[in-house]
């Protein structure tokens, strides 16, 4: 009898945890363990398997249930008060900072988020545990006897001076369908005007755009595309290892650079293994996994400080604004009406 | 000389040191106070300036137009509110009443908004404490003015630290100042009291026969105690004198007329024939020296008592003083058929003392041997040197002590109890006591074995 309930207990918290869209899950254990924590995330789980088997092995009897979701369900997971998330971690830094603004995480202090640099933590709620620069990637061939860009500026020109080597052939993130996207659009757009200049230029070569960079990386190694505007760099460049007709360029006049950040939800329900998990990530041990298999770069502030293009987005209340619906719709429907030509 | 002790409502000193920390610390206490004040005040007043620009900053970029108001939330005026800490932020929109954005339940202001600066009000939201800027704009949309209020909300959090590290730095500062202040006190208390100090020092210095008034130079507000002290030590000097002469006129004119009236008996005893009358003659000239005996004591007493305070000590040769004192006493104990036998040095017992003192003292001693010693006695009168004491030993065949303890006998007015056939006033050992005690001696009564009594008096040499 008590078996049935716990199982009726289980088949209607699975129900309830259906509430939004999943993409992936999967239950790393042996069905031993004592504890199970529930990470929800916006990072693959191929990316993060390696890190939830260190985990594991330095903590036997946790398992790990990892579910993947897109930006926005995780973050309408967690405002919803949906239950049975231990951590959350996104790479929308302006909806994670929206939660943790709204009172939706949990404070948690420890040796290793005490030893987090200030620009990597928000009021000890929200942790950055990887710091990924938003690149340019193209394809050497189609830039055949043409100067490689490194500035916003170059890019322009080039697009401006070479019309037909562009045409159809440029791809970006369409911010109205990606979370990243829209980060990525509205922190160009804050730190300089070229962005619009640019969305113009490339309005008018007819840009393709795409949810994902895995995608638009993919196009362009295949040669769809010359060139992708805004890609994770930590994806860009474990795609592209080892491929001599493919480049990956930081634009010297500014590159942002994303922190992917975790949370614990409010309405956690077993908050200390989430706590766990972010301790081990945010570990020496942690930060080598993530730099070295997971191929995410590590929290590190002196190769930002070396190199001086690189802006890591702020975890502050400025990501707000961009948050706010009557913001959101006007800067998509002007980014729509500068990139999408009818 | 000891010092008296006065049952004194505690010490000026420690008085002065207690008010003056007391004073400190409420300085100090109310510099922390000011200070935290001040910079809570300060550190609120900034933090409203910023939230204000914040708020500003979004109504300035209200837009009109024909078919709404236009809101375009600048990114600096929320990143500007994210500068001095990590504080929550929450803002609400309202167009004619009806929110457009923001979080729909953050409390407006309980007053109508007017004018262009922002009002401040502070409120409990998302169990958060808020500071809240509110600030109305007029659009024109569509040719009709409409109001737009924008309200922009900041937990504390960051002004609490600031504050709470000021409120830190205050304590700090209130502390070092009462640190400071304490010492300094200290200092003056001490300082304050110096001229006290030195002038009681100086005052208990002085010798036993310094009556010089007090000239050393003092605070105006001592110069009314040393004024009445030197008034004090003149009429001292003055009472001392005056005794002094007393007692020398008293001794005069009691000696005197005793001598005279003793010359006057002897001369009637050898004239008169009558037997009778010579028999009452000589009961006469007895009486008359007993008295003149009596009398002698007396001044005795009140000389020692006086010379005591008034000492004059010089170099004396206790050898030859004894000597002498015993050659003066050898007619009246012939008188008796009493026999001396001295015991004496003969290098001289040198000592420092007052020679009136000491003459008094062995007088008394003598006197009360002769008086007691049973006729055709033989006095001892021995002086030794044991270590840096002279010890002089009187000793009789008399009638001794029947066991009545030394210091009972040397008390003022007491006699022993077997001695009531003798005339005497009691005053004899006194007297040798008070000159034993005034030169740091000792003195003792002993019964001698086979009868008699010793009297030995100890005297520091030197």
């Amino acid at each position: 009898m008590r078996k049935l309930i716990l199982a009726l207990g289980l088949i209607l918290s699975a129900a309830g945890a259906k509430a939004f869209d999943i993409e992936e899950e999967r239950f790393f254990g042996s069905g031993q363990e004592i504890s199970v924590v529930s990470i929800l995330s916006t990072t693959d789980i191929d990316i993060f398997e390696p890190l939830v088997v260190a985990f594991q092995a330095a903590n036997p009897g946790i398992a790990v249930q990892y579910t993947v979701a897109s930006t926005t369900e995780v973050y309408r997971a967690v405002s919803g008060r949906e239950r049975g998330s231990d951590l959350v971690i996104s790479s929308a830094m302006d909806l994670q900072m929206k939660l943790a603004n709204d009172g939706y995480a949990r404070e948690h202090r420890s040796i290793e988020t005490d030893a987090l640099p200030a620009w990597a933590r928000w009021r000890d709620q929200l942790f950055a545990f990887a710091q990924e620069p938003v690149v340019l990637i193209l394809s050497r061939p189609a830039f055949d006897g043409l100067r490689l860009p490194q500035t916003r500026a170059d890019l322009i020109d080039l697009l401006r001076a070479n019309p037909e080597r562009f045409e159809g052939r440029i791809g970006t993130y369409d911010p109205n369908r990606s979370g990243a996207g829209y980060l990525f659009a509205t922190q160009d757009a804050r730190q300089s005007d070229t962005f619009w200049r640019l969305s113009e230029v490339m309005g008018g070569l007819s840009p393709r755009l795409y949810d994902g960079s895995g995608a638009m990386i993919a196009d362009v190694q295949a040669g769809r595309l010359v060139l992708a505007y805004n890609v994770l760099g930590s994806y860009a460049a474990a795609q592209l290892a080892g491929d001599p007709n493919a480049a990956l360029i930081e634009l010297e006049d500014f590159t942002n650079v994303l922190l992917r950040t975790a949370l614990i939800p409010r309405d956690a329900e077993r908050p200390e293994l989430g706590a766990a998990f972010l301790d081990f990530l945010l570990s020496a041990e942690g930060q080598t996994l993530i730099d070295e298999k997971a191929g995410l770069p590590r929290i590190d502030a002196a190769t930002l400080a070396s190199a001086g293009h690189r802006r890591p987005i702020r975890l502050d209340p400025g990501l707000l604004v961009f948050v706010d619906p009557l913001k959101r719709q006007r800067f998509l429907s002007e980014w729509t009406a500068a990139v999408v030509r009818r | 000389m000891m010092r008296p002790r006065f049952s004194s409502p505690g010490s000026i000193r420690q008085r002065l040191i207690l008010q003056l920390l007391v004073l400190v610390a409420v300085l100090s206490w109310l510099l922390y106070l000011s200070v935290r004040t001040v910079a809570g005040a300060a550190v609120e007043t900034t933090q409203d300036a910023i939230l204000g620009s914040a708020t500003i900053a979004i109504a300035e970029e209200l837009r009109g137009g024909v078919d709404g108001v236009a809101i375009d939330i600048p990114y600096t005026a929320f990143s500007m509110l994210g500068a001095t800490g990590e504080d929550r932020v929450f803002y609400r929109i309202l167009v004619d009443g009806a929110t457009v954005t923001g979080y729909e339940d953050l409390p407006l202001a309980d007053q109508p908004l007017g004018g262009l600066s922002p009002f401040f009000y502070t409120r409990e939201y998302q169990s958060d404490t808020v500071r809240i800027a509110a600030v109305e704009r007029s659009v024109i949309v569509g040719s009709r003015p409409v109001r737009v209020e924008v309200i922009v909300a900041q937990t504390r959090s960051a002004q609490d630290a600031i504050v709470a590290q000021m409120a830190n730095r205050a304590a700090a500062l209130g502390l070092g100042f009462f640190a400071i202040a304490a010492l300094l006190s200290l200092l003056t208390a001490r300082s304050v009291l110096q001229p006290v100090n030195n002038l009681a020092e100086a005052v208990g210095r002085r010798g036993p026969q310094d009556l010089r008034p007090v000239e050393r130079p003092v605070p105006s507000e001592l110069a009314p105690l040393v004024a009445a002290l030197n008034q004090f030590i003149a009429r001292l000097s003055g009472a001392l004198i005056r005794t002094e002469t007393f007692i020398t006129e008293a001794a005069h004119h009691i000696r005197t007329p005793l001598a005279t009236l003793r010359a006057q008996a002897e001369i009637a005893l050898r004239q008169s024939q009558d037997e009778a009358a010579r028999a009452a003659i000589r009961g006469m000239i007895r009486s008359v020296d007993d008295s003149a005996r009596s009398v002698g004591q007396l001044l005795d007493h009140a000389a020692v008592v006086y010379r005591t305070d008034q000492r004059t000590d010089e170099e004396i040769d206790l050898a030859a003083l004894t000597r002498d004192m015993v050659a003066v006493f050898g007619p009246a104990a012939e008188l008796r058929d009493i026999g001396f036998e001295l015991e004496i040095p003969d290098k001289p017992v040198k000592m420092t003392a007052d020679r009136l003192l000491l003459e008094s003292a062995i007088r008394n001693l003598l006197d009360n041997a002769v008086k007691y010693s049973a006729l055709e006695g033989l006095i001892s009168v021995s002086l030794a040197v044991e270590g840096d004491q002279a010890r002089l030993a009187v000793c009789d065949w008399g009638r001794g002590l029947s066991g009545a303890k030394s210091a009972t006998l040397t008390g003022r007015f007491r006699r022993g109890e077997n001695v009531a056939d003798v005339i005497g006033s009691g005053l004899g050992l006194t007297i040798v006591r008070e000159v034993a005690a005034a030169h740091g001696g000792d003195f003792r009564l002993t019964e001698r074995e086979g009868g008699g009594a010793c009297a030995n008096l100890s005297l520091p040499l030197g």
